[in-house]
């Protein structure tokens, strides 16, 4: 079976995957938000049935949430099967096939820390799981992307990239600072401690709240929750608090990534459209944060802003990946390592690249 | 009865005779708790209500529990014992305590045993559950085990003293109970009233603790002598 660069409906089954990468990351949101990590005790097996064969019946309360997480797990494990083998036949790109691999281990080896996380009883695990979904999702983008004719065509990137290496480097450091903001919001969400500041934009009535035993104290006595919910500790507190801020830091690099992206040259530059969409991602992402806790954490409000900050890291990745595709000369001044700035692309002149060749 | 007969029983005779003589002398500590200010008030659990198979099985939308206080501030769920003993338990003695799952919620919702003590968990729902024990003291294990519909019994047993061990169901976010785990059997769970009783007490002088989940806690220095003895408890809301 011969392999070719031009595979459209290769490129579509991995923006499939990549949405229902999403989808999962959602669902998997509505588990933590209701509570219900853990209303199936055993894996992977669900109340001792097979799970594909347990009863629609018992899809009650948290069931409902956990069940539906392990299907559509599983529905992602198999597109991505079908996505690496595909990429394996047809793609000419070792390294885009490789990618497809590394795909697949990700998304196995998810499987297994969800499972785990059940039957070891670890919240650990949890956060884990929780932080390598984000990374697998950007995985199953960058894909999509790299397996897109728009990215394979000379004339889409016929414009010069960032001027500077500095804007790059700004765009990666946001990304990576996003990453941090969803590590620290996944350890928020595995305490189980619900809201352990209930008023936004002040702590506790104050700009940083107190901490002290009798404080905590205080907290807790007040604090009225329907759902099991563990007592506020200091830890929480200082938890959300970093949070908060390195929301004001996201925020504030967004915009500035944004507003240096308007001076990007070339009327079809795609990276001034994408920073713009990034920005309102982020604002959206603020705003939902804010009502998160006026609405004392309702659980698809919660959801949502733990989808919209995964959209926030892929729209920063593909940023990072087109703007450090770059022609040749120009990232050998920025200092961009070879193996990223070529990335299977023709070279900025046209001319066929040495990794594009099939084989 | 032949000498060497009773020989053999002298041991069990003397620790009965033992036995009998403190329980002549020991004596109860009795009281009542009562809470100072006003509590945050209780929530309508909505949830319950309105999920499919555990609102019919109610009559009315269940309240949270954090501050279950009478009138006069009666404070229940509030868990004394004496401070500082350990090694007294005689858990495997004694029958086993019982936690139901009913209607969706938990029953009773603070209860207290000793280590080593059964606690059998009952489904007496015509609902799947799962049961799901968080404790934090270190020796005692977290478990979560699933409860069919009327299902047998689920026992657990914890080996370390711990205040308000949470038992939880994760299909049910709403449905958690305590349970506390004394070391000695010298300890009681105040009652709607803010009534308790700690039966059978030695002689001596103790430090008697209560504790409650959210109004935080209180100790008393008390001497029992070979009569009942009087402790009230006033917690305060901060």
């Amino acid at each position: 079976m011969s392999r070719t660069e031009d595979n459209p409906w290769l490129h579509r089954f991995a923006v499939l995957t990549a949405l229902a990468t999403l989808t999962l990351v959602g669902v998997g949101g509505l588990v933590t938000s209701h509570g219900a990590g853990m209303a199936v005790p055993d894996w992977p097996t669900t109340y001792g049935y097979n799970m594909f064969l347990f009863p629609i019946s018992q899809w009650v309360g948290g069931i409902l949430y956990e069940h539906t997480h392990r299907l559509t797990g599983a529905a992602v494990g198999l597109l991505t099967i079908v996505l690496t083998v595909w990429l394996w036949l047809k793609e000419p790109r070792a390294w885009l096939r490789w990618l497809g691999v590394a795909a697949l281990l990700g998304v196995v080896l998810q499987g297994v820390l969800g499972g785990l996380r059940v039957v070891l009883l670890k919240n650990q695990l949890g956060i884990l799981h929780a932080a390598l979904a984000q990374l697998f999702l950007v995985l199953v983008c960058a894909i999509a992307l790299f397996a897109s004719r728009w990215w394979r065509e000379p004339e889409n990137m016929s414009f010069p990239a960032a001027r500077s290496g500095g804007w790059r480097r700004l765009v990666l450091f946001t990304t990576l600072l996003i990453f941090g903001q969803l590590i620290l919001g996944a350890a928020m969400r595995h305490q189980h401690a619900g809201l352990a500041i209930p008023d936004f934009p002040l702590a506790y009535g104050k700009l940083w709240p107190t901490t002290d035993a009798e404080s905590l104290a205080r907290y807790n006595q007040q604090r009225v929750e329907v759902n099991a919910a563990n007592p506020i500790t200091a830890l929480q507190v200082v938890l959300q608090m970093s949070h908060r801020i390195a929301a004001a830091l996201v925020l504030g690099a967004v915009a500035l990534c944004a507003w240096r992206a308007r001076s990007q040259p070339g009327s079809r530059n795609p990276l001034k459209k994408l920073a713009a969409v990034w920005l309102v991602l982020v604002l959206a992402q603020v705003v939902l944060g804010a009502v998160t806790i006026w609405s004392n954490k309702a659980a698809d409000i919660a959801t949502l802003h733990v989808v919209v900050g995964a959209l926030s890291l892929v729209a920063g990745t593909m940023i990072c990946l087109i703007a450090y595709q770059t022609p040749d000369r120009t990232c050998r001044s920025a200092g961009v390592p070879a193996a990223i700035r070529t990335l299977g692309k023709p070279a900025f002149t046209g001319a066929p690249s040495a990794i594009g060749n099939p084989g | 009865m032949k000498l060497k007969d009773m020989k053999m029983k002298l041991p069990a005779i003397a620790t009965t005779v033992v036995f009998v003589g403190s329980l002549a002398s020991a004596a109860d500590i009795t009281g009542t708790i009562t809470l100072k200010g006003t509590p945050p008030p209780e929530k309508e659990i909505t949830e319950l209500k309105s999920d499919v198979n555990c609102g019919p099985l109610r009559t009315e939308v269940p309240k949270t529990r954090f501050y279950v206080a009478g009138p006069k501030g009666e404070l229940a769920d509030v868990f004394v014992s004496i401070k500082g003993l350990a090694g007294k338990s005689t858990g495997e003695q004694v029958p086993p305590a019982v936690i139901d799952q009913a209607g969706c919620e938990y029953l009773p919702y603070v209860q207290a045993i000793q280590t080593n003590q059964k606690l059998l968990v009952k489904n007496s729902d015509p609902v799947l559950h799962n049961v799901h024990p968080t404790p934090s003291a270190p020796g005692n294990k977290e478990e979560n085990k699933a409860m069919m519909p009327k299902g047998p019994d689920i026992a657990f047993s914890f080996t370390k003293p711990e205040n308000f061990l949470r038992f939880k169901c994760d299909v049910h976010p709403w449905m958690f109970a305590y349970v506390c785990v004394a070391d000695h059997p010298y300890f009681s769970v105040s009652g709607k009233d803010g009534a308790y009783r700690i039966a059978n007490v030695p002689p001596g002088k103790y430090t008697i603790e209560a504790v409650h989940r959210k109004a935080g806690a209180m100790s008393s220095e008390i001497e029992v002598k070979d009569e009942n003895v009087k402790l009230d408890f006033n917690l305060e809301i901060k």
